[in-house]
């Protein structure tokens, strides 16, 4: 695993797997029937006439929500560096992520106490 | 090993056009995830191997949904869509263009050196780590800074006041 022709096997699965999923989509849309019309290519929604449209501004606790995930994946991906090399760094490198997960903390306390993960408030 | 760079390369900027000129905002965040992915690619022939999997699993993962978000917070209906004037216009086309400048006399002055990067072991995770955690430890510690300071940011501007 440590040149980049190593990485044919995932290349092949790749297109293995997108090849499968285009082939079968586009398959299935021209040998499948189409029966077009104004009444058939309405949004069905339960019987009720559509009203509006999709595109309007949403509430801002989704997108908290996701950028608090960011910042929290970001921290476990540097957990991956650190577990290859967890027996070699010793006290040391447990020391150096211990405060890089105390900031993270400190962090995840303010937002704990300031309800930003709290959906009905 | 050439052709695959050329390849993922005329990918990359090609799906990155599309993000410029899609007209649909949707759309064109799906070309920048295709973007990510042909780069990421070539991060695998430079030898980064922690690199290609930050690019896969924080931007075509987490970043990408965050632009979804920010897309569907924005009202994006025809009739509402504001119109820039050509102050602004203008503004971006030097900005842009001084950031090209910059770019051009970067890429001139770099040796080439191919060859080396694509020998070098750094891009490992393994590697990777060592450096992080012994060479660059203190960098790594402010970083975690700078993430509690984005996370107060976020919140301190998201969230109602509560007091």
């Amino acid at each position: 695993m440590n040149t980049p022709s190593s990485y044919l096997p995932i290349i092949i699965q790749l297109l293995v797997a997108l090849g499968f999923v285009i082939t079968t989509l586009v398959a299935s849309h021209l040998i499948g029937p189409k029966r077009k019309g104004n009444k058939k290519d309405e949004a069905f929604e339960c019987g009720i006439d559509g009203v509006g449209n999709a595109r309007v501004p949403f509430s801002i606790k989704y997108f908290m929500t996701a950028i608090l995930f960011v910042l929290f994946d970001v921290e476990v991906v540097f957990f991956y560096p650190y577990a290859v090399n967890f027996k070699e760094m010793g006290w040391h490198g447990f020391a150096a992520v211990s405060i890089f997960v105390g900031f993270f903390l400190i962090g995840f306390a303010y937002v704990y106490k300031r309800g930003a993960l709290e959906w009905d408030k | 090993m050439q052709y695959i760079f050329y390849t993922l390369a005329f990918f990359a900027i090609l799906c990155a056009l599309f993000v410029v000129f899609e007209k649909n905002p949707v759309h064109s965040v799906l070309y920048l995830i295709l973007t990510f992915f042909s780069i990421a690619g070539i991060y695998v022939l430079l030898n980064a191997q922690f690199l290609f999997i930050v690019q896969l699993i924080v931007y075509s993962g987490a970043i990408m949904v965050l632009f979804l978000f920010v897309l569907m917070l924005l009202n994006l209906n025809k009739d509402t869509e504001p119109q820039k004037s050509v102050i602004f216009k203008t503004a971006g086309a030097i900005a842009a263009g001084s950031f090209l400048l910059v770019l051009v006399a970067v890429l001139k002055d770099t040796q080439q050196s191919t060859e080396l990067s694509a020998m070098t072991d750094i891009g490992l995770v393994k590697q990777l780590g060592k450096t992080l955690f012994t060479k660059f430890v203190v960098p790594f510690e402010v970083a975690s800074i700078l993430f509690l300071a984005a996370m107060v940011g976020s919140v301190l501007l998201g969230k109602k006041e509560l007091y």
